[in-house]
């Protein structure tokens, strides 16, 4: 095995560590981006009221 | 004593931290996103597998920073929860309020890590012992103190009721970290505490530290993000808000004459 797949494999737990890793990577991005979404939102609306 | 109590009135109103929070925001996410980097480099490639566990061990890497900040956030909450309900800061309500959400999704990666770990460890996702259990407890009072917060409409009623169940479910966290200890349980007991005698190399347990610290800041960044949204919620109608951007000078327009066409000239 090359060593790249060999990294990817993971001596065989490939699907449990890449899913914990993976899950975590998701949900952080989510938390930093969805609330970043939301104040600029709201800065905009405050900007331009209606 | 005047200048302290000044100084922490301040700090404590919305007004002025609302600028502070903004400010320390890279202060954290920068070292946090550098340390997630670097942490996961080292804990992913670097770090040789285990000799027990093989590679399976890596998932330490996130599943004990997610767990530690779960009750980390926990502890946010439920001080700043009792703040409010004793001097009744608004920004301490929102602060409790920014926290829960960040703890229930970091309750929920620590128990969805620790099930991806506990299959091919122990045989079995899920085990109904001391340690998955007041995990997930820590989960659903998380989920209570949101849950709780959306169901009353008066913002002062609703602060005291989430500070309240918070506070009470504080006693939660204890139990969570000696449970391995207080009950027989097929969790491990804890790795990175015992100092005298640390029970990992340090080619393990620099990352997994290095992980822990970024998760922190982490948390912290995600909380000013969120502070600031929630000040930026509860004072909409506010002066000093409109001040300081209704009325910026970017947007304040001059003006124009009917007819003409573009702004400021």
């Amino acid at each position: 095995m090359s060593p790249m797949s060999e990294f990817f494999a993971m001596g065989g737990y490939a699907i449990y560590v890449w899913s914990a890793w993976g899950l975590t990577a998701l949900v952080m991005t989510a938390n930093l981006l969805l609330p970043l979404r939301q104040c600029r939102k709201l800065r905009i609306e405050l900007e331009q009221p209606e | 004593m005047s200048v302290i109590k000044e100084y922490w009135h301040k700090l404590s109103s919305a007004k002025h931290f609302y600028p502070i929070a903004g400010a320390l925001l890279p202060w954290f996410l920068i070292p946090a996103l550098l340390m997630l980097i670097w942490g996961s480099w080292q804990g992913l490639v670097v770090a040789p597998a285990d000799y027990q566990q093989g590679d399976s061990y890596r998932i330490i890497f996130v599943h004990v920073p997610a767990a530690w900040l779960s009750m980390m956030a926990y502890m946010v909450m439920a001080i700043n929860g009792a703040i409010y309900l004793v001097w009744k800061i608004k920004l301490a309500d929102i602060v409790a309020e920014s926290a829960a959400p960040i703890g229930a999704s970091f309750t929920f990666l620590a128990l969805a890590t620790g099930s991806l770990w506990g299959k091919p460890m122990w045989g079995t996702w899920w085990v109904w012992d001391a340690r998955l259990t007041s995990e997930l407890v820590l989960l659903f009072l998380y989920l209570g103190t949101i849950a709780l917060r959306g169901a009353i409409d008066d913002r002062q009623r609703a602060g005291r009721a989430a500070g309240l169940l918070g506070l009470v479910g504080a006693i939660n966290v204890p139990i969570i970290h000696f449970s391995v200890e207080w009950w027989e349980t097929l969790h491990q007991p804890a790795t990175v505490s015992k100092f005298s005698a640390p029970s990992m190399h340090s080619s393990m347990l620099t990352p997994l530290l290095v992980m822990a610290l970024a998760f922190t800041l982490f948390f912290f960044a995600v909380l000013m993000v969120k502070i600031r949204a929630g000040i930026l919620e509860q004072e909409r109608h506010s002066r000093w808000l409109s001040a300081l951007y209704a009325e910026a000078p970017e947007t304040t327009t001059t003006y124009s004459p009917e007819g003409e066409p573009g702004r400021n000239g």
